[in-house]
């Protein structure tokens, strides 16, 4: 195993552009899991960014909430801030083990390892998050919902790191995050939704035209697609105030959003079931078209 | 599940990484295998074998350690990942601290002890935590097979003297 520790983010780059084999690693927890027992991944090489300090920080400038690649679900549990403009990542973040795993979790980690059954991936859609990616040549921004292109791949180069995570600051009237799991604690999740609606009062700065395109409803599921998965079917059906009387008017909608499957944790029966129910219980009485 | 530490990749490529750290309030040096976990080095290579290996993914807690003062899971840590920080373990607290588990019937087996001690006594530090965490949230990551929970927070209860009283 070879391991390599910049203690900057342009060391970080240098030799990520050496060598794109690289894999990155920051808290660690998920890499480590029954570790004895993967010696495949003994063979590899990493990159230990846990000490490239100018990664650890949350910033609040300019209309948008910055998370560097290193803030822990704990940092933003700590965040005062945080808990009024975005409660959902407070929510996911006690949701994520418990605080042995919030405290060197990172949010950045959770995007990069992939898994459709990350919870802060699908708080951060629904606040339409991008993914700073910085490589040696420098950094682009990726919307979180055009980030993976399947399980487990995404469109992140070999020679680029996630830096951050930015989300734009606006004032939201419903938000809402579920998750389902074998227990309270503990737990990965067997279906997991994330739902906001953003008010439509004050962004008269955004300009003309920017009302016309306006789409108030981000729901983003997690568990129940190859990837984290936003609901654009769902999002349009609760646009449209087409009506919703019973949990089973959604499932259309989710016919074309999401692909669950049967696995350790459940059915896909079971999963396309539950999440149809809690879209229905979450919105009922909230949208106006569910009732 | 057993894991001998120090142990080399199939391809015995791996170089030891040396590195320092603040253990117990003592600095330690040491060549650490890239692909040991803080758990082994401090079982097999420091001799303090009172943080214990349950589950080995991070969910039950027993190995529970306090890196740069938040509890963490270090079976889930690489030991290279902790140089220049600072981990206490169970052989920092005094025995004393048990004291309150033992009246509430919070210890059976002992396997989870050492960990529910450390995180109790973090709580009991931090105690400021307390406003905006309940301690049964705080304590969900060390699982307990034998006595279940409500001795466990009864004894944090009475350890940090508050009033008893099932929540």
């Amino acid at each position: 195993m070879n391991v390599l520790m910049p203690t900057s983010l342009s060391e970080a780059c240098a030799f990520c552009a050496k060598q794109p084999d690289l894999i990155p690693l920051a808290g660690a927890t998920d890499l480590l899991v029954h570790w004895p027992i993967h010696p495949a991944e003994h063979d590899k090489s990493y990159l230990d960014l846990s000490h490239v300090q100018e990664l650890r920080t949350i910033g609040w400038a300019s209309g948008t909430l910055t998370l560097g690649a290193l803030a822990t679900y704990w940092d933003v549990l700590q965040d005062g801030r945080a808990k009024s403009e975005f409660p959902l990542l407070l929510e996911a973040a006690r949701q994520v083990g418990a605080i042995q795993i919030q405290s060197r979790g990172t949010w950045a980690g959770n995007i990069a390892n992939g898994s459709p059954a990350a919870d802060g991936v699908p708080v951060l859609m629904a606040y339409d998050a991008s993914v700073t990616l910085t490589s040696a040549g420098g950094s682009r921004s990726v919307p979180l919902h055009e980030y993976y292109t399947g399980y487990r791949k995404s469109v992140r180069r070999p020679d680029e790191l996630i830096s951050a995570i930015s989300m734009p600051i606006r004032k939201y009237d419903f938000s809402v995050f579920h998750k389902v799991g074998a227990r309270r604690a503990q737990a990965i999740t067997k279906i997991g939704v994330a739902i906001t609606r953003e008010s439509e009062a004050p962004s008269l700065g955004e300009g003309v035209g920017g009302r016309e395109n306006f789409h108030p409803w981000r729901v983003v599921a997690n568990s129940v697609s190859a990837t984290v998965k936003r609901c654009t079917a769902v999002e349009q059906l609760l646009q449209s105030n087409s009506p919703v009387r019973k949990p089973e008017d959604f499932l259309p909608a989710l016919a074309s959003d999401v692909s669950p499957i049967d696995d350790i944790r459940s059915t896909a029966d079971y999963r396309r079931t539950v999440l149809a129910r809690l879209l229905y219980h979450s919105l009922r009485n909230v949208a106006p078209a569910v009732t | 599940m057993q894991h001998q530490a120090g142990n080399i990749s199939k391809t015995g490529r791996s170089a030891t990484i040396p590195i320092r750290f603040n253990l117990n309030g003592q600095k330690v040096e040491i060549a650490v295998d890239p692909t040991e976990r803080l758990l082994d080095t401090l079982r097999y290579r420091l001799n303090l074998p009172g943080t214990k290996e349950g589950c080995g993914e991070g969910e039950c807690g027993a190995c529970s350690v306090i890196i740069d003062g938040l509890p963490a899971n270090s079976c889930l840590v690489p030991t290279f990942q902790v140089r220049n920080r600072i981990v206490r373990t169970i052989e920092s607290i005094p025995a004393s601290s048990l004291q309150p588990m033992l009246e509430t019937g919070a210890t059976q087996c002992g396997a989870c002890t050492p960990g529910v001690v450390v995180t109790a006594n973090w709580i009991k530090e931090n105690s400021g935590v307390l406003a905006s965490h309940s301690m049964r949230a705080l304590m969900a990551g060390n699982l307990c097979r034998c006595t279940g929970y409500d001795g466990i927070i009864d004894g944090l209860e009475k350890w940090l003297g508050r009033d008893g009283g099932r929540s």
